[in-house]
């Protein structure tokens, strides 16, 4: 069974808070990671993985008249988690999916102490069931 | 006298734009000519290995892939597939293969009518390399969609919608006018170019199971350089590659991380690739007649040349980005040629050339521009600007390994 697996950062806006980490915490954050991947990878696990660009970057759409686009620049300073990148995992069972988000929950943060992120897990809907 | 046993693929690769060119030239539509060369090739892939290569290759290729076509012009379907189980079923000897000589000769210069015809203006620039990659590189559909990271049917609606642009245009299969013809050839150029830089900008790690883009880029511009020796933006072009291309195992560690090229293990670079793209541009330059890929592989090799990053002859690259910006209106080489200045007047004068780019629109958003910034605050003692300018420039690039190279550099200055 397939799941999403959602990181989000604190902050909807500017930039991430590891853009001002000491260069130890962030080669330390940046290598769990790597390595995190490198090992789903090897399971047979990992189906994609995608980190995307800070809040400071992020557009809003709408489609506005005869469907043109209307663009609505972030930073949106309401929202206090934003997303910051996610997996695809194919496992054999929600536990799985679980520990494998409590894992990356862990990653280490600033003078090396856990993160503790909140990583929303959800299940990837599937195509329906071969009839016969 | 038995046939020479089959394990080499790259003669099918090798063959495939030959065979293509002449089916098209007998044919004449693309589309349909295309398909039938993919299933006469995936034919011998499958029968080669078992009752080896044919006398004639080209040939036992030119004669299934022009049956397909037969049928295919016949336009019935379930006959076709029961034709193509017959075929495969019958053994190669009762198989009436025409002799060499009954075949038309394929001319040296089908395999680049065939490059200007994948890379015509009418298609994007996406479709062409698609298109290059299967009709001239015979790549299958699956092996160039898994090199781009796409999805197997996105791929091949990508190569059909190409093949059938080519079709409504009309284009014919034959060299363009003399007229056009520079300009089709910096079409073809620019497309290989494009194939290089998308396997050089993402090859980490030794992935096996990705074919190897820039390779195939090398390889084409060698079969171009082959067929057009005398081109110097040619040469050019093949020889900024392997240049570029020699660096490649200094340019990551084996984590993913960026190296940048002042800080890159010389001793890891390939001295036989350095040595082929250094004659190869030499003899290229001595001819006169310098054009902007020339001047490329020219830096590359100067960069090349140094065995210790404090060898670097940047008086010489400083003149040959002088070249460079004259003939061409483009703001990276104006942001290239200010580092230049910079390592050889000092930061200062660097970061003054910067400030003409700020004004630049294609320029003053972009993540280089405040990269290269940084770098110069850094060498001017700088901290402060140079940490800032580091850090405006991660949070605009979409490299997630080059942010975290420019957040390091960040980190690296920053007070403890």
């Amino acid at each position: 069974m397939k799941f999403m697996l959602l990181m989000n950062a604190p902050h909807g806006t500017g930039d991430y808070e590891i853009f001002h980490w000491p260069e130890a915490d962030l080669k330390a954050h940046v290598g769990f990671l790597t390595r995190l991947n490198a090992e789903l990878k090897a399971a047979g696990e990992l189906v994609g993985v995608e980190a995307l660009t800070p809040p400071g970057k992020a557009r809003v759409i709408r489609a506005g008249k005869n469907g043109t686009p209307e663009v609505t620049d972030g930073p949106f300073a309401e929202s206090k988690e934003f997303l910051a990148g996610y997996w695809i995992v194919d496992v054999a069972s929600p536990e799985r999916a679980y520990a494998i988000a409590a894992r990356a929950s862990g990653a280490p943060g600033r003078g090396g102490a856990p993160l503790n992120m909140s990583i929303e897990v959800r299940e990837v809907m599937s195509a329906p069931p071969v009839e016969g | 006298m038995k046939a020479p046993s089959f394990n080499d693929e790259s003669l099918l690769r090798e063959l495939a734009p030959q065979v293509l060119a002449a089916v098209v030239r007998r044919f004449s539509d693309f589309s349909a000519a295309e398909d039938a060369v993919q299933e006469a090739l995936v034919a011998a892939a499958l029968q080669w290995p078992q009752e080896g290569v044919p006398a004639n290759p080209r040939g036992w290729l030119i004669h299934v892939a022009a049956r397909r076509m037969s049928d295919h012009v016949r336009a019935e379907l379930a006959r076709r597939r029961r034709e193509t189980v017959v075929m495969m079923e019958t053994p190669a000897a009762e198989r009436v293969v025409p002799a060499p000589d009954a075949i038309e000769s394929v001319e040296q210069d089908d395999t680049l009518v065939l490059l200007f015809m994948c890379c015509h203006p009418a298609l994007s620039r996406t479709s062409a390399i698609a298109l290059t990659l299967r009709a001239v590189g015979g790549l299958t559909t699956a092996e160039i969609a898994n090199a781009f990271l796409v999805p197997e049917a996105t791929m091949a609606q990508r190569i059909s919608r190409a093949k059938q642009t080519i079709k409504k245009s009309g284009v014919r299969f034959q060299m363009p006018e003399s007229s056009e013809r520079a300009e089709r050839l910096g079409a073809v150029l620019h497309v290989l170019y494009l194939i290089f830089n998308e396997g050089y900008a993402n090859s980490v790690g030794p992935d096996l199971q990705r074919v190897d883009l820039s390779n195939e880029a090398i390889r084409l511009a060698r079969a171009v350089h082959n067929l057009a020796p005398d081109d110097g933006e040619v040469a050019g072009l093949l020889s900024l590659m392997l240049l570029t291309d020699a660096r490649r195992a200094a340019r990551t560690a084996p984590d993913g991380a960026i190296i940048p090229l002042d800080e890159q293990d010389r001793t890891l670079w390939d001295r036989a690739a350095i040595d082929d793209g250094v004659a190869l541009i030499s003899k290229t330059l001595s001819r006169g007649l310098i054009g902007s890929y020339q001047l490329q592989a020219a830096i590359a090799a100067v960069h090349d040349e140094a065995a210790r990053v404090e060898d670097t002859d940047w008086p010489q690259i400083l003149a040959l980005y002088g070249l460079l910006e004259r003939m061409s209106d483009n703001p990276m080489v104006t942001l290239n040629r200010a580092i230049a200045l910079a390592m050889v007047h000092g930061p200062a004068a660097g970061l003054e050339r910067l400030q003409a780019l700020d004004a630049d629109p294609r320029l003053a958003d972009h993540h280089r521009l405040h990269a290269v910034r940084a770098h110069l605050f850094e060498r001017a003692g700088d901290h402060g600007a140079a940490i800032r300018y580091y850090r405006s420039a991660a949070s605009r690039t979409s490299s997630l390994p080059e942010r975290n190279y420019l957040l390091m550099k960040a980190a690296r200055l920053s007070p403890r």
